[in-house]
């Protein structure tokens, strides 16, 4: 029996058949995503794979299929205290696969709303004080949104003690409301979960349909964003099923035109002793993405974080015309590169990118002197004994680069305190199947993980 | 409201840690389950807490007080400013209790306490307070207040 399963982006519409006998991808294929109408792109892509295998349907067990297409699911949080609710309910949006294009605490104001109307969220996550705790700003935040006329479904994940009122306060203003679990019942404890539940179920009732993504549910099922599924594949990988152990702590980093996401899995305590760990526990399953950083749209501002001398140097030798190619990349998207140089620019890129995102993803130490020596505080994940680096995205299934794009995540004896990977096995995703093996898991873990195991091979 | 006809409803809700540079961790911890056991609510932050961190979790918690442990004699400078900044955060009433080792050497307790009091802290205790005379102290405050406010 096979699995067909298709990943449904911005540009492309990708395939994967899995041969769920065999336990490995069958076929891959891919066409231009058809946004007018979903169906197009996806029998194109059907098509395509045809040429290489048939498609009998007595002989398909499972369709599934993820989609970043029609912008991705842009949801707006809104939390009381920026490092408290503010980034949990952040961190709760991204694991939902969400790209988050509006963060904002404390009382919204008018301008806010306006902000939030501007940014054309699909979906709202209210969230702000601990189960007991305060209960002001969530109210006058539901108030706020309901009084601007944003039309918008909200996700309540807030105080529990006036959830209700919240619910209520949204709900006759004629927006739809889904209550929830706080993300943050206690201060210091995350609790992401329900939040996130809420949001697939917003995502699969009405995003769909909104993005006219429900017209291929007669041939296709879309289950989640693709974020979603490629954290998914990772957390399998990861952890493994019953039976069958997976790979351990893993950081998985994701390569793309317009953004760089870092996923990674593991609980990141302290590795060293007598370190003090604070700040917000981190989610096990943890997703970062990087708005600023990608080698085609975004490709202008990697050379503006990292510096000319940083990508020469990631280049190995000197370009004297930075400026010129990160414009022709932006201005040319679906850019493949034409000659060695192109393409060992690109690896430059991409090692950059992965250098800036990693070191955002990863904890930190800081040292503190104190009247007993110097005491080292951690904050976010210590990843220093991930036992795996898996790298995915288009630059790792067609340059010859990986391994150096792939060490440009590894720990840095230089910046000791970014707690980065020290030892992993480095493994590739060359075909390009994560998200589709993700959404696979859904129905078959214990063969999704077999098949990552096998396609993503060490390098 | 309907927090208060809540069933476990805590007599209220205290954020306590250790403040500065400082990680006697030990009497925090006493302390915490001592108020907790009084039926408090404790968002315990544990040792290295800056100001921030206290305002914080006072802001997103609702706390009523704030009870701040310090052992190695620096309290006096990492309070400095807490109560403006409490006042800036909408904190308006949360009542500042300062406990520990909070002043170096032998200086008159009278004077130390005056200081303390005029930065604006509510309550400031010597070394060996057990943590009964505290909470005694939070229970009395609470119930002023909420006369007062009634």
């Amino acid at each position: 029996m096979l699995a067909v399963l298709a990943d449904i982006g911005s540009t492309f519409t990708k395939m994967t058949v899995v041969d769920l006998e065999r336990e490995e991808v069958a076929a891959t294929a891919q066409a231009p995503t058809t946004i007018a109408d979903i169906n197009l792109g996806l029998q194109e892509a059907t098509s395509r794979i045809e040429e290489h295998i048939p498609l009998p349907a007595d002989r398909i067990a499972y369709r599934m299929a993820c989609s970043s297409a029609a912008g991705g699911l842009r949801m707006v949080t809104v939390g009381l205290i920026p490092d408290l609710t503010g980034e949990a309910a952040k961190r709760a949006a991204l694991g939902a696969g969400a790209k988050v294009v509006g963060v904002f605490a404390h009382h919204l104001t008018r301008k806010d709303m306006a902000a939030i109307a501007a940014l054309k969220p699909d979906i709202l996550l209210l969230t702000g004080g601990t189960d007991g705790g305060n209960e002001r700003a969530i109210l006058h935040n539901a108030a706020a949104i309901a009084q601007s006329g944003v039309r918008v479904p909200v996700v309540v994940a807030g105080n529990r003690a006036v959830a209700d009122q919240v619910g209520d306060i949204l709900h006759s203003a004629g927006l739809e409301v889904w209550v929830t679990e706080n993300v943050m019942p206690e201060v210091g404890e995350l609790n992401v979960g329900p939040a996130q539940a809420a949001i697939r179920e917003v995502f699969l009732k009405r995003i769909i349909v909104a993005k006219g993504l429900d017209k291929a549910q007669e041939t296709f099922g879309v289950v989640m964003p693709t974020p979603s599924a490629v954290l998914r594949a990772a957390e399998l990988l990861s952890v493994g099923v019953a039976g069958e152990p997976g790979l351990g702590d893993l950081v998985v980093v994701d390569v793309g035109g317009a953004t760089t996401d870092v996923h990674s899995i593991g609980d990141g305590r302290p590795t060293k002793p007598g370190v003090v760990w604070k700040g917000l526990p981190e989610p096990f399953a943890k997703r970062t993405v990087e708005g600023d950083l990608g080698i085609r749209y975004n490709a202008p501002t990697i050379l503006e974080v990292a510096g000319r001398e940083r990508l020469c140097r990631a280049l190995g030798y000197d370009e004297p015309d930075w400026d010129a190619v990160v414009h022709k990349l932006c201005a040319q998207v679906d850019y493949i590169p034409e000659d060695e140089r192109a393409a060992q620019r690109d690896v430059a890129l991409a090692r950059t990118a992965v250098e800036i995102a990693v070191d955002r993803h990863v904890g930190t130490l800081t040292g503190v002197y104190t009247p007993f020596g110097e005491m080292l505080i951690q904050r976010g994940k210590d990843l220093t004994g991930a036992r795996c680096l898996v790298g995915t995205g288009g630059i790792f299934a067609h340059s010859g680069g990986a391994r150096k794009v792939l060490e440009g995540a590894l720990f840095d004896p230089q910046h000791p305190a970014s707690l980065r990977p020290m030892n992993p096995e480095m493994r590739v995703d060359r075909k390009y199947i994560m998200a589709a093996v993700g959404l696979l898991g859904e129905k078959e873990p214990a063969i999704a993980l077999r098949v990552l195991k096998k396609e993503l091979p060490p390098l | 409201m309907a927090e208060e006809n809540r069933e476990s409803t805590p007599k209220g809700r205290v954020v306590t840690g250790v403040i500065g540079a400082d990680v006697h961790v030990v009497g925090n911890r006493l302390l915490a389950m001592a108020l907790e056991r009084a039926g408090f609510k404790v968002v315990n932050l544990g040792v290295l807490v800056s100001q921030e961190e206290f305002i914080n979790a006072a802001v997103e918690s609702n706390a009523d007080a704030l009870f701040i442990s310090s052992l190695y004699g620096h309290a006096e400078l990492d309070c400095q400013g807490l109560r403006e900044k409490c006042i800036e955060a909408g904190l308006d009433d949360i009542l500042i209790y300062v406990g520990g080792n909070v002043a170096l050497g032998k200086q008159d307790w009278a004077e130390v306490e005056k200081r303390f009091l005029a930065m604006g802290i509510d309550r400031v205790f010597p070394p060996r307070t057990p943590p009964k005379v505290g909470i005694e102290l939070l229970e009395k405050d609470l119930a002023a207040r909420k006369r007062s406010k009634a």
